[in-house]
């Protein structure tokens, strides 16, 4: 069952100038909860090259952000679609995409976002979707506002919607951020930033004229990419 | 080929999008033969528990079967998810693992939170197990930092396995 030639293929590539180093400075919260010490580099093994291939629990309005309540949300309705992809170029079907965000006013239906903006009865800001065969996800939501939060003197998050991804294998669990394009508070904000340039504007969707929906929708495009298999020959550290 | 994508913070509203309630942390069903309660703290570097934190754990099941097709196939669902409660608490409700060839039986851990850029991932081995003795992923790490790895035994069906990201006592992560 763990025979070498199969774990050799299973290896999943290891990222790199891709995500934020754990200790960003300028992202205060940072401060006390970043390892010092360095983590140790594992063989991936069973346990990493498998993971859960959870296909729910999905609820009938889960894709639909704006119909999970009596009333619509308020703000502009839009669509989220694109592909989860590993980086060998491969779809990654029937995986559970997760997301959470603000509403309209920039505002998490959340005990402890208490900031002065309203919320909104018609909008709670969690859904979760399942990619299709072609590795396809889209959903339907309202443009979420920008935020003031404490990290710094008038420091405003740019829009923003949360997403979390499986994959197929425990290796390639990322959680992270869909930005809007051309947004004018990426200069000023320290977790987009934290990300290395060259790698943060993979975050930025796209928009996308041909999956609108006429008098109903505007649309955004973004493509997620997962670690793919490493296609190198490699030593076991221990080997 | 298209390139990674990069990891952000979960964010201190994750429980909008990834809190699953109860079930979250029912690995096995509540009255499962056999079940046990993983539980602990996560702290940060002063040592104060994290409130909004999210603990995610993996493994095989007693025979040491995956519920994936690389991995044997099993019933077993293997995933865990908890929210750090009010007092940093995150828990499972789980089977034991099984050995699996060369490694001792084990729980792969992911921990996002509120000031964690990306995901930083650890191992709960099982106290006083033989096979902890030639595990090759605690074989690599300095003998006594090995300790933040294994769970305490404080009941008849409970472990426990505090989380420390930073400080004195840090936990050992691992680059998978």
């Amino acid at each position: 069952m763990t025979s070498a030639p199969r774990q050799r293929e299973s290896r999943y590539v290891r990222p790199r100038d891709t995500h934020p180093p754990l200790d960003s400075p300028e992202y205060r919260s940072t401060g006390l909860r970043h390892p010092t010490r360095a983590p140790i580099v594992v063989p991936q093994r069973l346990t990493e090259v498998t993971g859960p291939l959870l296909t729910g629990p999905i609820g009938p309005s889960d894709h639909d952000l704006t119909r999970q309540h009596a009333g619509e949300p308020q703000g502009q309705r839009i669509i989220v679609t694109g592909r989860v992809l590993d980086s060998d170029g491969r779809p990654v079907p029937d995986t559970l995409v997760e997301v959470w965000q603000a509403n309209a006013a920039g505002r998490y239906a959340h005990r402890s976002d208490d900031w002065a903006a309203p919320l909104d009865p018609n909008f709670s800001g969690g859904g979760r979707v399942l990619t299709n065969a072609l590795g396809e996800y889209s959903f339907t939501t309202i443009k979420p506002g920008a935020y003031p939060w404490g990290n710094h003197p008038n420091a405003w998050r740019p829009a923003h919607i949360h997403f979390s991804l499986f994959g197929r294998a425990f290796t390639q669990r990322l959680i992270t951020q869909m930005y809007f394009p051309a947004d004018p508070l990426f200069a000023f904000d320290p977790i987009y930033n934290s990300a290395p340039e060259g790698a943060r504007e993979r975050m930025v969707s796209t928009f996308d004229m041909e999956a609108t929906q006429p008098a109903w929708a505007l649309a955004y495009r973004w493509d997620i990419v997962l670690r793919g298999r490493d296609q190198t020959p490699f030593e076991e550290p221990h080997a | 080929m298209p390139e990674l994508t990069p990891s952000q913070t979960v964010g201190p509203y994750l429980r909008l999008g990834l809190d699953w309630g109860p079930a979250g942390p029912a690995v096995v069903p509540e009255g499962t033969p056999g079940a046990v309660r993983i539980t602990g703290i996560l702290y940060d570097g002063e040592g104060t528990p994290i409130t909004d934190g999210l603990v995610e754990t993996w493994q095989a099941d007693p025979e040491g079967r995956f519920p994936h097709p690389e991995g044997g196939g099993s019933d077993f669902r293997g995933f865990g998810r908890s929210c750090t409660d009010d007092e940093g608490r995150w828990e499972v409700r789980t089977l034991l693992p099984g050995a699996l060839p060369g490694e001792a039986p084990h729980l792969d851990v992911s921990v996002f939170a509120r000031g964690l850029l990306d995901r930083v991932v650890t191992r709960v081995y099982l106290p006083d197990h033989p096979a902890n003795a030639t595990d090759p992923v605690l074989a690599l790490v300095p003998a006594e930092r090995r300790g933040t790895l294994v769970a305490e035994r404080v009941g008849e069906a409970e472990y426990r396995f505090d989380i420390r990201l930073q400080g004195e006592a840090e936990t050992v992560f691992l680059d998978v």
